[in-house]
Order: structure tokens, then sequence, then C-alpha cells
């Protein structure tokens, strides 16, 4: 059965369009296996099941499309308040001068890079692996090109517990640019790491984040995307859950033109806990996609995923989320839910929940509703004096409120909330 | 006070007439009860005068010291001074109930153009109000009404009003889903409230809360309108004999 001539000139046009980097024994390897994992898939067309509600076509086509840069002066940057180190990038490209020392006591920090010209590394053991992993039972090609094609980004191995979050800050200089990163981290038995992430990265952005969480390794992550509007991202992450680890990412989304933010879980250790939580805000020509899959491997498990979206003049969301729970995954707590708040008629949200349960012993549940502003819930807060719009700020923030309470950090989840706030102050006028 | 003149209101969905001309005058200082039988239109009055969606004025009026207030939007009622304790409280989870009070005393100062409260100012006021509430620091952190008991909720409702401090206190069956001990803590709450530039209409179907605040007139609403007024002995009448008497006196 070959692959339809579509996804072949798609995939050979995209490739053709940018050389493979070059790179040491241990990528290039790393890299050839994933050009062949993706020329055997071919990249994504918009009939593909997996991208039935999102178009695939503006992330695969050869050249991306241009995007203003947009500048977020009217703001402080996030986690401004928050003690971290930072690691800058400018359209996909690292920017030593603009970063601060690598030199943190519990973890080393490599960039993609110089780490990729050595002959051996212990990233070989994770890049592309976890990515190759992650593509059965679903393809996920734009991973595969992603580990093929990344030309930066970082590795980082924890191997105690930092005394501050490590922060990935994106800017997008270059209307045209088209960035694709890949970042590896390794996450020692004991050890624990918060990984921030902001800004706007690039027109288009694939990103791929392999993340491997040792037993009873704790993994935070904390990610923002967004008011730079015309921007395309395609996002994965791939995790690998050990005995009583705890891995949680949680990501706030406000506008973007197409994002679609693909998280592929494994817990592979007894009482493993992990939580995947988004919280998005689209107005207008917006469109945003998470797709979750979390698989069972492993007894005593709990996972959650929690993805709420606030939707207005025409934005649409989607929602794919999968349970799998293997037979021997016995006493798995499982628990999804996705919820929009559509603030008009014009507004779409597409989800489709799925749980596929092999073993006898679990507990999971699921639940998707979509649904205006509660009226009773607005007239309560007008009866006592709120004025109507200021009302339906907090309604919307009381709708976000189950995903952002998934953060662990107050302080990190204040400003998320802060940001929220002003994203909805400015909608408002 | 509150002035309410032949108010006719139907549902607006259906063609249903619910009140069909009430008149009321209730003097500033005063505690008007109206009690009647279930459908009687009492609550739908309390919401009527609170601007909730879904109900139309065919006749009538109501003026809050001369303002038109059927003209107004809720906030700008609540801002002119009505409040409305709600029988069935709403739950607003993820919006604590710190916030919402908050929002809601500096939505109002502003409205009025008065200078909002700092955070120190508000804190100290809402603590002693909630003190005498028996709300404790716990309740005032959670989310607003989520999780709280029926009790609960109503003593949250009348440190709304405490806090708000409104001149027109409708109270919408105050004491439904109260045990002795709340009612009573209730009653004290409102009655802590009771003053000579304040009135309140007290909805309720059982004389048992006006035992605790008690009214210098009472009405009986019956089919959409007011059909008696009396003194308080009027609500130990009803409590004695029930409706029945009295709605044959309206027929007859």
């Amino acid at each position: 059965m070959g692959l339809p001539d579509i996804k072949t000139n798609l995939t050979d046009a995209r490739l053709a369009a940018q050389p493979v980097p070059q790179s040491g024994a241990w990528l290039a390897a790393a890299r050839d296996d994933a050009l062949a994992r993706l020329r055997a898939m071919g990249l994504p067309t918009k009939r593909d099941e997996y991208w039935k509600y999102t178009d695939p076509s503006t992330l695969t086509e050869a050249v991306a499309q241009s995007a203003g840069v947009f500048d977020a002066a009217d703001e402080a940057p996030l986690y401004d308040g928050i003690d971290r180190l930072k690691l800058v990038f400018v359209d996909g490209v690292f920017d030593a001068d603009a970063s601060d020392d690598m030199a943190l006591e519990g973890v080393a920090i490599e960039r993609l890079a110089d780490a990729g010209a050595a002959d051996i590394h212990w990233a070989k053991d994770l890049y592309g692996v976890l990515e190759a992993k992650g593509q059965s039972p679903v393809e996920r090609p734009l991973a595969a090109l992603n580990s093929a094609m990344a030309t930066d980004g970082v590795l980082i191995h924890v191997t105690g517990t930092p005394s501050k979050p490590i922060c990935l800050i994106y800017r997008h200089a270059d209307a045209t640019s088209d960035a694709t990163l890949h970042h590896v981290i390794k996450v020692d038995a004991g050890a624990e790491v918060t990984v921030l992430e902001n800004g706007p990265a690039a027109a288009r952005f694939n990103k791929c984040m392999e993340v491997d969480v040792a037993d009873t390794g704790v993994f935070h992550h904390i990610r923002a995307q967004g008011r730079d509007h015309e921007r395309r991202a395609v996002t994965h992450i791939f995790g690998r859950l050990g005995k009583e680890s705890v891995f949680k990412s949680f990501t706030m989304t406000a506008n973007g033109v197409l994002t679609r933010n693909e998280v592929v879980l494994e817990l592979t250790g007894d009482d493993a806990q992990a939580s995947v939580a988004g919280a998005c805000m689209g107005d207008g020509a917006f469109h945003h996609d998470d797709t979750v899959f979390i698989t069972h491997d492993a007894v005593n498990c709990e996972s959650r995923q929690v993805f709420k979206k606030v939707l207005r003049n025409g934005a649409v969301g989607v929602f794919q989320g999968k349970i799998l729970v293997q037979p021997d995954a016995q006493k798995t707590d499982g628990y999804q839910i996705s919820q929009s708040l559509l603030l008009d008629d014009d507004s779409q949200f597409l989800a489709k929940p799925e749980l596929e349960i092999y073993a006898d012993d679990v507990a999971c549940s699921h639940g998707s509703t979509s649904g205006a502003i509660n009226e009773e819930a607005l007239f309560y807060l007008r009866s006592r004096g709120v004025e109507k719009g200021t009302a339906e700020d907090l309604l919307v923030l009381s709708f976000l409120a189950e995903a952002i309470e998934e953060i662990e950090s107050d302080e990190i989840s204040e400003d998320i909330l802060a940001r929220l706030e002003a994203w909805l102050m400015r909608r408002r006028g | 006070m509150l002035e309410i003149k032949n108010l006719h209101v139907k549902l607006e969905d259906e063609d249903k007439q619910i009140l069909k001309g009430v008149d009321l005058s209730l003097e500033a200082g005063k505690v008007h009860a109206i009690m009647g039988p279930n459908g009687s239109g009492k609550s739908t009055l309390s919401y009527v005068l609170s601007g909730k969606d879904g109900y139309e004025v065919t006749d009538g009026s109501a003026h809050l010291q001369g303002e038109d207030v059927l003209d107004m939007e809720p906030e700008e009622r609540a801002a002119a001074g009505l409040f409305l304790a709600f029988q069935y409280p709403v739950e607003i989870p993820g919006v604590g109930n710190m916030t919402f009070l908050r929002t809601a005393v500096n939505a109002q100062r502003k409205a009025r153009g008065e200078d909002e409260l700092s955070a120190g100012d508000f804190l100290k006021v809402v603590r002693e109000k909630a003190k005498t509430l028996k709300i404790d620091a716990e309740m005032l952190k959670r989310p607003v009404n989520v999780g709280f008991s029926g009790g609960e909720k109503k003593r949250n409702e009348i440190l709304q009003m405490a806090m708000l401090e409104p001149k027109m206190c409708i109270l919408d069956e105050t004491d439904s889903g109260l045990d002795v001990d709340a009612m009573k803590l209730v009653s004290e709450g409102v009655n802590a409230l009771r003053d000579a530039g304040r009135t309140f209409l007290v909805i309720t179907h059982y004389q048992r809360l006006l035992d605790h605040i008690k009214p210098d007139v009472v009405h009986i609403m019956a089919n959409g309108r007011i059909v008696k007024t009396g003194g308080p002995e009027l609500a130990l009448e009803v409590e004695q004999n029930g409706y029945a008497d009295i709605l044959a006196e309206e027929v007859a």
C-alpha cells in the first residue's frame, strides 16, 4: 500500500524547501530515522481523520505564510515577577546575548545545536525516540518533520531541584520566519523542575518537546501562547512517566489564527500522576485545537485532562482527547473534561472525547459541554450592582477557573489569571 | 420609599398574566411582609422589581424614591438602593466570595460617584460584618456559594446586604431551608440593619420568620393581587386558619 501521490508530493515539496541541518553522529542518525518515518507517513491533509476539524494545509505547505510581528509593549512580560532562568529564541534561533547563563545547580542545560555536534550524548536515548513511540496508534507526521528538521532547541537534564524555573522565551522578529524547535527534558529520579514558555515564536512555528520523567521525578510546565494573532503553530509534547512521577502541563492561549497543541503521554510506572490542562480565549479568526492522547500502562495511575475554551465572533475550538487504558493498568483513575463557553451563535466547538479501556478495575470519566453564559448567574451578579460587561468577564473567569486550578504554583496561576483579565478588558475596550 | 401602582406583569414567552394589579406603598423605615399561597405571584414581584429577564410589565409602575425602577438595568437598580436576597442564591465557581463582594461594593460606589474602597478598608468592614453573621474567613475565601449549606447561602445573602447597605431590601423566602438556629442568626442580621432610612419587604410562607423579624405591615397576596392588608395580627390569623378564610372573604 503506497502513500497517495498527494501526500508524497506535499512531503517532497516541504522537505525541498528547507535543507536537513548538519550535525554529529547521534543526531544525524536520529534525523535520518525521523525522515524515514515522515516519508512513510507523509504530511497530513484535511482528509485525514485526525485532522478532520483542523485544516493542516498552512502547516504543511512548503513556504510559511507571513505573519505581522506583534508588539506586546502594553503589558509587562509574563512571569516577570518570578525569578527564572531565561533562554531566549528569536525566530527559532537561540540568542545567547539575550539569555541568562545556562549554569544552574541541579540542572545541565545545553543548546541542541551544540550538543548535536558531539559524537555521543544522553539525549540520544530520547531525541526522536519518544516522538517515534508516540506515532502509534495515531500518526503525527508534523512531529516527525520536527525531529528531522529542528535547527535549535535545548536539552535539559534535571539531576536535582533547581532553585528557579527555566523559562523559554520566544521572540518573533521576522514576518516570514518559519521556526522549528525541538527540546528534550530528562528529569532524573527524585528530581524536580518547572519549565515555563511564553512569547510569539515565529510566523510559523513547529515545536516538539520530549519529556522523560524518571521514577518519583516531578515536571511542571506552564506555557502561554498568544496575542500574536497571525501566527500558525503546531506543537507536540511527548511525555513518559516513571513510577510515582508527576507530570503537569498547563497552556494558556489567547488569539492565533491556527494553533494545534498535541500532548501524548504514556504512564509507564505505577502510581504516576499526569495532568494536562488548557484555557484558551479566541475572538474572530481563531482556530485552536487541543489533541491529547494519554496511555495508561501501569497500575494505580491518575490522569486528568481539563480544557476550557471561550469563543466569540466566529472563533473555533477543537478538542480531541483520548484515554487509553491497557489491560494491566488496573486501578486507573482517568478524568477528562472539555468545555466551551460560546459567547455568540457564530462560534463553534468541536469535541471528540474518547475512552478505550482494556482493564476491568478502573474509574474513568469524561464530559464535554458547550454553552452560553449562565443567565441566572449573570442576573445574580448584576442584581448586586456589577455592571453587565464586568459580570460577564467574571463569569468567563469562573468558567476557566477549573483549568487554571491545575497549575500548582499560586504565583504563576495569579500571573496567568491577570493576563486573562487583561485580555478580557481589552476586548471590552 | 417604594411605590408600586397597579402593576401588571406577564411572562415574556407565554401568554400568562401573573401580577394583575399590585398596589403597595412601602414607607421608609418600615418592614412590610407579604404572605400568600404558592403561585400567588410573590417571587415574581421580587424578580420584576430587581429586573430579571423573562417578564413583561404590561401596565402600572414602580418608583423607588421617585425614580422609575422598571426602566433601569438590574445594576442600576442596585446602585439606586434596591437589593434582593435570593430564595436560591446562585453558585459561582472560580470567583472568590471576597472578590465578588468587593467588585459589587466598588461597582455601586462607582455608579454613585463615590471613591472605591481600598483593599484594607474593605477587608476591615467585611470581617467585622461577617463575624456577626458567623461567617468565617474560610467561607469568605471560598467561591461564591459553592458547597455552602442552605444556611450558609442565606447568611451570605445577608452579608451582601450588610456590605451594600441598600435602602430597599427585598427578602424572598429567606427562611426557606433554614433550621431554627440559622433562622435566628439570619433574622438578627436583618434586624441589625433596620433603620429609619431603610425599608424591608419580607416575602414568606410562614409566620415563623415574622416572630424574629417583626413586621409593621402584613399583606396577603393571592392570584396576582394584594387582597388584604393589616398589622402583625394578620400573619397570626394566616398561621392559625390558613388562607382559605381570607380568600373566601375576597371572593365574597
